[in-house]
C-alpha cells in the first residue's frame, strides 16, 4: 500500500497500435466516468487516422502471425495468460473502478477463458476441419484458415471479461485484430494492452483504440482491408448502418453466439478444400 | 563464341528435384556444429585465408581502394601472424588502383565485369568490360548469370552467354553469380548452378550482395550440384558464399556445410571463398578472443 | 564388444576418398562435450508413491548406468508386488477423492505447469536422458525435451474440452491407467503416456524401463514442484516382473504399453478376459520406399535420419530401403558418402551424431543379426570410424543384396543397420512394403504428389511419411496396424483410449 501523504503517479491511458502506446494524433482526449459520474482518467479519443494506422499495422503482422505454428502460437497466448495472473492486483482493481461487481471472479473467469481459447490453437483443425471422401480418385481435405485482420467491436459489459471473450477467438487461429474498447468501460482493455505488449504477442497483431463508438464504428465497418467486423458491441441503434457499411466489400459481419465455443473461433475463419489426385 | 556443349540438355535433364523443407532443415541441422577451440581457432584463420575482401559503391575512390588493401594484407597491423586476405574485389575501373596496391603481395584481384550487378547490357558490351578488366590486371572476373534469360525460359541463352564470357576471361578464373535470393525457390538454384559449371564457370557464387544475400540452404543447395558435377565429370569447381556474411559465427558455419557435404578437398582458397567486408573485423575480434579469453571490442580494430 | 565375422568374398568396400572426413582433415572438430554438472543424480531413489518418494517393500535395489561409459549413475528401487500395490492403492484414492472431481479447466492447469517446468528445466533432462539411455544430447535436447513438454502443453488443452472432441458421448475417465513404457525414450514415452491419460480425468501407476530410469523419477519431483496432487501419478521402477505385476493388477483399469512384440502379446494374454482396456505400441520393419525421381539428397537425408537417429534405436524407424532399381548405383554411392561423414561417439558431445547402444543385451541382438546378414549372402557395408574403447557402441552399418527372405530384412534389428531392397513399380514397392506382420510406419520418396497418395492410400502402416521421416507433433496420432499394435497415440484419437463413452441407442 501507498505511504500515508505520498502522492500518487497517474497514469496516461494511451492507444496500442504496432507495438507502442502513441497518442491520437488528433491531439484529443475524453473523460472516462465511474458510475457515480466521477473522472476515472482521460481516454485518448482516437480518429479516423489512428484508425487507418491500426489496420494497416494488423494487416503488416497478419502474415507472420498466420505464419507460425499453431503450437507456438497457443504458446504465445498462454504466456499472457501468465502475465495477466501475475498483474492480478492491478486488474482487480481497473474492473473495480470500471464498475465491475465481482473483481476477482470477473478476472478469473477472464484468465480461465483466455487459456480456453489459446489451448484451441492446435486443435480446432481436429474439430472443425475434414476430410471428404469425394467420388473419385481424389483426396480432399478442408481446413480453416484465418480470414486476416479483424475488426473488434468490444462489448461495454463486463469490462474485461467481455472483451476477452471476443478477442481471445479472433486471434487464435492467426487472425489480427483491431479492437474498439468499450467507450464507457474502456481503461481494462488498455491495461490487457499493456500485458500483450510485454507478452510475446508480436507488434501490431493486437491494435487497441479508445475513443468514441460514433466516431470509429463506421469508419471501422467501411475499410476495405478488414475482412471481418465483430459487432457484438456496435449499439443497437448503429448495427444496420454498420452492416450495410460492412457489404461494400463484404465482410464477415460477427457477432457473439456463446460464450464458449469452437465455433467462436472458425467464425473468423475460411474454409479452404484443396484437391489432389491419388494415382501412381 | 565457344561451341555449344550437346550434352547439356541431357545435363540439365538429370539435374534432380529439391525438397525445401529437407534441404533447409539440413542446412539447420549443420548449423548447430560446435566448432570450439584448436577447431574454431583453425576456421577463423582460413576464413580470412578464403576472404575475397570487398567494396562495390558507387563512391569508391582511389584512396578507398588503397586502404582497403593495405588492409587485404596486413588485416591487424599490431599482429603478423594474421594471414592475407586471399583477393579484394571490385569494380573493373579500380582494378588498377587495386593492382597497385598490392603489388607485392599474394593477395589477387579479382574484378566484377559484365553490367553487374543486373547483367541486362548488350552481351558484346558485358564481354568487352571483362577482357578490359583483365588486361588491367584482374586475375578473376566475377560475372553475374543472367536472371532475365534464365527465369524467362532462355537458358540456352544463359548458357551461352556464360561459356562466352569464360573464353573472355583468358587465363583469369571466371565466378559465376547465381544470384540465389532471386532465383525464387531451390530447384532453379540447383538447376542454376548446374547450368554455370557445363558452360565453364570455375567458381559458382551465391549473391551480388545488393538483394538478400546467401543462406545456408541455399548455399548446401549449390554444394550438393558442385558435389554432383564433380561426380559426373571429375571436375572440381570452386563455392563461394557472399551477400549478408557479417559474423564470424557465419562464416564457420558455411565451412560446416562445405566440409560436410563436399569433404576436405574443398578447404582451401582455391576452392572456397567468402565475399565479404566487415566479416573481416570480426574474425579478429574472434581471434583475439580466442586467444585471451576476453570478449573484444570494435575500438581494437581499424576500419579502412 | 563382439566382432563381426566378415565373409571372405565381400567385405567392407573402400570408404570413398571424395568426402570422406579422415584424421588428417585440418577440420576435425575438437570435442564439444556438455557438461555434466547441471545435473545432480542421487546415489538412491525410492518409489515414487502417493507425491512421496519411499523405500520399496521388496527391499530390492538395482543399478542403473550409463551405456557410453559403463559407469554406474545411481541405484534405483526393484518395486516388488506389494510395492505395485501400494502405488495403485495410491492411484486408485487420488481418483476417487481428488482427481476425478476436478473440472478439467483444473487439470489443464497443473498439466500446463508441467510443460512449463520441462522447459524451464529442459538442459538438465537432456543430459539426463543422454547420461542414462546414450542417446545424442543434440537429439535429447532438440527432440525429445522440447516433444515432451509439447505433449504435456498439448493435452493440457484438450483436459476441459473433451465434449467437444467427442460431442454427444458423454466422455468420462476410466479410473488407474497402468502404463509400461520402454527405453529408447524414456522422457518422451512418460509425456506420451502421462498427458493424455492425466487431461482425460484418470491417475497413473507408470513402470520406466529397467535401463533407463532416470528421467521418470525426476519427472516425478518436477510433478512436486507443481504440487500435483499426490497420488495422480506414481512411478514404480523395476525390471519385466514389475511391469508383469502392473498389468495383471486387478484395480487398474487401463493398460498402455510400448515395448516389444513378444512382450506386447504375453500383456494381451494376461489380460484377457479381465474386461481392461488396452493399448500396445509394440514394433516395426518400416519400409522406406525410393522412387528414381526423389528429391534424392534430401532422400539420403530421410533413409539416413530413419536409421540412424537414435541409434535406429526407434519403432518406427525405417529399416528396410526399397530402391526403384535406375536409381540405386547413385543413391550407393551418396548413402556411403554420407554414412562417412557420421560422427560416433561420445553422446555428450554436442557433435556426436550416433550414440550408444542402450545396452549390452541389445548390442548383443545387433551383432547376432548382422552376423546372420553375411551369413546368408548379404554384403555389408560400415563407414571408417573409431569406437569408443568402453561402452557399447556399433558402426552404422549398410547391407546390399538384401532380400525378403533375409532375417535382417524381416526381424526388427532395432539398431544402426540398414538392409537395402530393390524394386521396379509401385505395385511392387507396395506388395514388398506390406509383406511383413509389421505395420508401424513406411516412408515414400517422390516428386510425384499422385503417387505419394495412391501409395499412402494403399500402404499398411499406421504413420506414412512422404518425402521426410521420423516426425512427430503431439498433434499427430500415432501407432500401428498388425502386430505393431493397436490404439494411437497423439491428436484427437489418442484421447479415445483413456475414455469411457456412454452406450445409449437413439441418444440424439
Amino acid at each position: 500500500m501507498a505511504s500515508a501523504g505520498r502522492v500518487r503517479i497517474r497514469k496516461t491511458y494511451k492507444l496500442f497500435v504496432g507495438g507502442a502506446f502513441p497518442r491520437s494524433e488528433s491531439g484529443r482526449a475524453y473523460p472516462v466516468k465511474d458510475a457515480r459520474g466521477d473522472v476515472l482518467a482521460q481516454a485518448a479519443r482516437a480518429s479516423r487516422k489512428d484508425l487507418r494506422d491500426a489496420i494497416r499495422s494488423a494487416r503488416g503482422a497478419f502474415r507472420s502471425w498466420s505464419e507460425k505454428t499453431a503450437y507456438n502460437r497457443g504458446q504465445i497466448l498462454y504466456r499472457v495468460a501468465e502475465l495477466l495472473e501475475g498483474r492480478r492486483a492491478q486488474f482487480e482493481e481497473e474492473i473495480a473502478r470500471s464498475g465491475g461487481r465481482k473483481p476477482a471472479r470477473e478476472l478469473d473467469a477472464a484468465i480461465d477463458r483466455w487459456v480456453w481459447y489459446a489451448g484451441w490453437c492446435d486443435k480446432v483443425h481436429h474439430v472443425m476441419g475434414t476430410v471428404n471422401p469425394v467420388a473419385g480418385p481424389y483426396f480432399v481435405f478442408t481446413i480453416p484458415e484465418p480470414t486476416g485482420v479483424v475488426g473488434i467491436v468490444a462489448p461495454d459489459e463486463p469490462a474485461l471479461l467481455g472483451l476477452v471473450s471476443r478477442l481471445a477467438p479472433a486471434i487464435v487461429s492467426g487472425n489480427t485484430a483491431v479492437v474498439l474498447a468499450s467507450e464507457t468501460k474502456p481503461l481494462p482493455a488498455v491495461t490487457l494492452a499493456e500485458v500483450l505488449a510485454t507478452s510475446d504477442v508480436p507488434p501490431g497483431v493486437v491494435n487497441v483504440l479508445t475513443g468514441l463508438r460514433s466516431e470509429l464504428v463506421p469508419h471501422l465497418a467501411g475499410h476495405m482491408d478488414v475482412n471481418a467486423i465483430d459487432v457484438t458491441g456496435v449499439p443497437r441503434e448503429m448495427r444496420a448502418d454498420t452492416e450495410k457499411l460492412a457489404a461494400e466489400n463484404v465482410k464477415r459481419v460477427v457477432f457473439a453466439k456463446s460464450d464458449e465455443s469452437p465455433y467462436e473461433i472458425t467464425a473468423f475463419t475460411e474454409m479452404k478444400t484443396v484437391w489432389h489426385p491419388m494415382g501412381a | 563464341m565457344k561451341g555449344l556443349d550437346s550434352g547439356f540438355s541431357a545435363a540439365l535433364a538429370r539435374v534432380p528435384g529439391v525438397d525445401a523443407v529437407g534441404l533447409e532443415e539440413r542446412a539447420a541441422a549443420l548449423c548447430k556444429r560446435s566448432i570450439k577451440k584448436d577447431t574454431k581457432r583453425w576456421a577463423l584463420d582460413f576464413l580470412i585465408r578464403c576472404m575475397d575482401l570487398t567494396t562495390l559503391e558507387g563512391a569508391d575512390t582511389q584512396g578507398k581502394i588503397v586502404a582497403m588493401c593495405g588492409k587485404a594484407i596486413r588485416p591487424d597491423p599490431m599482429d603478423r601472424t594474421i594471414p592475407s586476405v586471399a583477393a579484394v574485389c571490385v569494380y573493373p575501373a579500380l582494378v588498377t588502383a587495386a593492382k597497385g596496391a598490392l603489388a607485392g603481395s599474394n593477395v589477387r584481384v579479382a574484378s566484377v565485369a559484365g553490367a553487374f550487378p543486373s547483367g541486362l547490357a548488350p552481351l558484346a558490351e558485358r564481354l568487352s568490360e571483362i577482357r578490359d578488366a583483365v588486361a588491367s590486371g584482374a586475375d578473376e572476373i566475377d560475372i553475374v548469370l543472367n536472371r532475365s534469360a534464365f527465369l524467362g525460359g532462355g537458358t540456352q541463352e544463359a548458357f551461352d552467354e556464360i561459356a562466352a564470357s569464360k573464353e573472355a576471361c583468358g587465363a583469369a578464373h571466371l565466378k559465376v553469380i547465381l544470384e540465389t535470393a532471386e532465383l525464387g525457390a531451390y530447384d532453379p538454384i540447383r538447376r542454376a548452378a548446374a547450368l554455370a559449371m557445363r558452360a565453364g564457370a570455375d567458381f559458382v557464387k551465391t549473391s551480388t550482395g545488393k538483394v538478400g544475400g546467401a543462406t545456408p540452404a541455399s548455399a548446401l543447395c549449390m554444394m550438393e550440384a558442385v558435389r554432383d558435377f564433380h561426380r559426373e565429370t571429375g571436375r572440381r569447381v570452386g563455392v563461394k558464399i557472399s551477400g549478408g556474411v557479417r559474423q564470424a559465427k557465419q562464416g564457420i558455419q558455411y565451412l560446416v556445410i562445405l566440409h560436410e557435404t563436399l569433404g576436405a578437398d574443398w578447404l582451401m582458397p582455391d576452392l572456397f571463398r567468402v565475399g565479404a567486408s566487415t566479416l573481416l573485423n570480426d574474425v579478429l575480434m574472434q581471434i583475439g578472443t580466442q586467444r585471451s579469453g576476453r570478449y573484444q571490442g570494435p575500438d581494437y580494430f581499424t576500419v579502412d | 564388444m563382439g566382432t563381426i565375422r566378415k565373409r571372405t568374398s565381400s567385405g567392407a568396400s573402400a570408404p570413398s576418398k571424395r568426402g570422406a572426413i579422415v584424421p588428417a582433415s585440418p577440420f576435425a572438430y575438437a570435442p564439444a562435450p556438455e557438461s555434466r554438472g547441471i545435473v545432480k543424480i542421487k546415489d538412491r531413489y525410492g518409489l515414487f508413491i502417493g507425491g512421496r518418494f519411499v523405500e520399496p517393500r521388496s527391499k530390492r535395489h538395482f543399478e542403473t548406468i550409463s551405456p557410453s561409459t559403463e559407469e554406474v549413475l545411481s541405484v534405483v528401487a526393484d518395486a516388488g508386488e506389494e510395492d505395485v500395490d501400494r502405488a495403485v492403492a495410491a492411484a486408485r484414492t487420488a481418483y476417487a477423492k481428488t482427481w476425478r472431481a476436478l473440472p478439467g479447466r483444473e487439470r489443464a492447469k497443473y498439466l500446463y505447469r508441467i510443460a512449463r517446468a520441462l522447459q524451464e528445466r529442459a538442459r538438465e533432462f537432456a543430459v539426463l536422458e543422454t547420461l542414462d539411455g546414450g542417446k545424442p544430447i543434440k537429439e535429447s535436447r532438440d527432440v525429445d525435451v522440447p516433444l515432451a513438454a509439447a505433449h504435456f502443453f498439448y493435452y493440457a488443452g484438450w483436459a476441459d474440452k473433451l465434449d467437444w472432441a467427442f460431442p454427444n458421448r458423454r466422455p468420462r475417465p476410466l479410473g488407474v491407467a497402468g502404463q509400461v513404457i520402454p527405453w529408447n525414450f524414456p522422457l518422451l514415452m512418460a509425456a506420451w503416456k502421462i498427458a493424455p491419460a492425466l487431461a482425460c480425468g484418470n491417475t497413473v501407476v507408470l513402470k520406466p524401463a529397467e535401463t533407463t530410469p532416470l528421467t521418470a523419477l525426476l519427472l516425478a519431483e518436477v510433478l512436486q514442484e507443481v504440487d500435483l496432487p499426490p497420488g495422480v501419478v506414481n512411478v514404480v521402477t523395476g525390471a519385466g516382473r514389475t511391469g508383469a505385476a502392473l498389468v495383471a493388477h486387478p484395480d487398474v483399469n487401463k493398460v498402455a504399453f510400448t515395448g516389444s512384440t513378444d512382450v506386447g502379446k504375453a500383456i494381451a494374454r494376461s489380460i484377457a478376459g479381465s474386461g481392461k482396456r488396452l493399448t500396445l505400441e509394440l514394433g516395426g520393419k518400416a519400409a522406406n520406399i525410393l522412387f528414381s525421381d526423389a528429391p534424392i539428397d534430401q532422400a539420403v537425408e530421410g533413409v539416413i535420419n530413419g536409421i540412424f537417429f537414435n541409434q535406429g534405436h526407434v519403432c518406427c524407424a525405417g529399416s528396410r530401403l526399397l530402391v526403384q532399381e535406375p536409381l540405386l548405383p547413385v543413391l550407393i554411392a551418396k548413402l556411403k558418402d554420407r554414412l562417412q561423414t557420421l560422427r560416433v561417439g561420445d553422446p555428450l558431445d554436442k557433435n556426436t551424431d550416433v550414440g550408444a547402444i542402450n545396452s549390452r543385451m541389445q548390442l548383443g541382438k545387433i551383432e547376432e543379426l548382422v552376423q546372420s546378414g553375411i551369413d546368408e549372402g548379404a554384403e555389408i557395408y560400415q563407414p571408417e570410424c573409431t569406437l569408443p574403447a568402453k561402452g557399447f557402441f556399433f558402426k552404422p552399418t549398410l547391407f546390399l543384396g538384401v532380400s525378403q527372405s533375409h532375417r535382417i530384412a524381416r526381424e526388427e534389428i532395432f539398431g544402426p543397420v540398414l538392409s537395402v531392397l530393390t524394386f521396379r513399380t509401385p505395385e511392387e514397392a507396395v506388395e514388398k512394403a506390406n509383406n511383413t506382420a509389421y505395420g508401424l510406419s513406411a516412408g515414400i520418396w517422390t516428386e510425384k504428389g499422385s503417387r505419394i497418395l495412391w501409395m499412402a492410400q494403399r500402404l499398411r502402416a499406421g504413420v506414412v511419411w512422404a518425402n521426410t521421416f521420423n516426425r512427430f507433433d503431439p498433434s499427430s496420432p500415432f501407432g500401428g496396424y498388425k502386430e505393431s499394435g493397436f490404439g494411437r497415440e497423439g491428436g484427437l484419437h489418442g484421447l479415445e483410449a483413456y475414455l469411457a463413452f456412454e452406450q445409449g441407442a437413439g441418444r440424439g
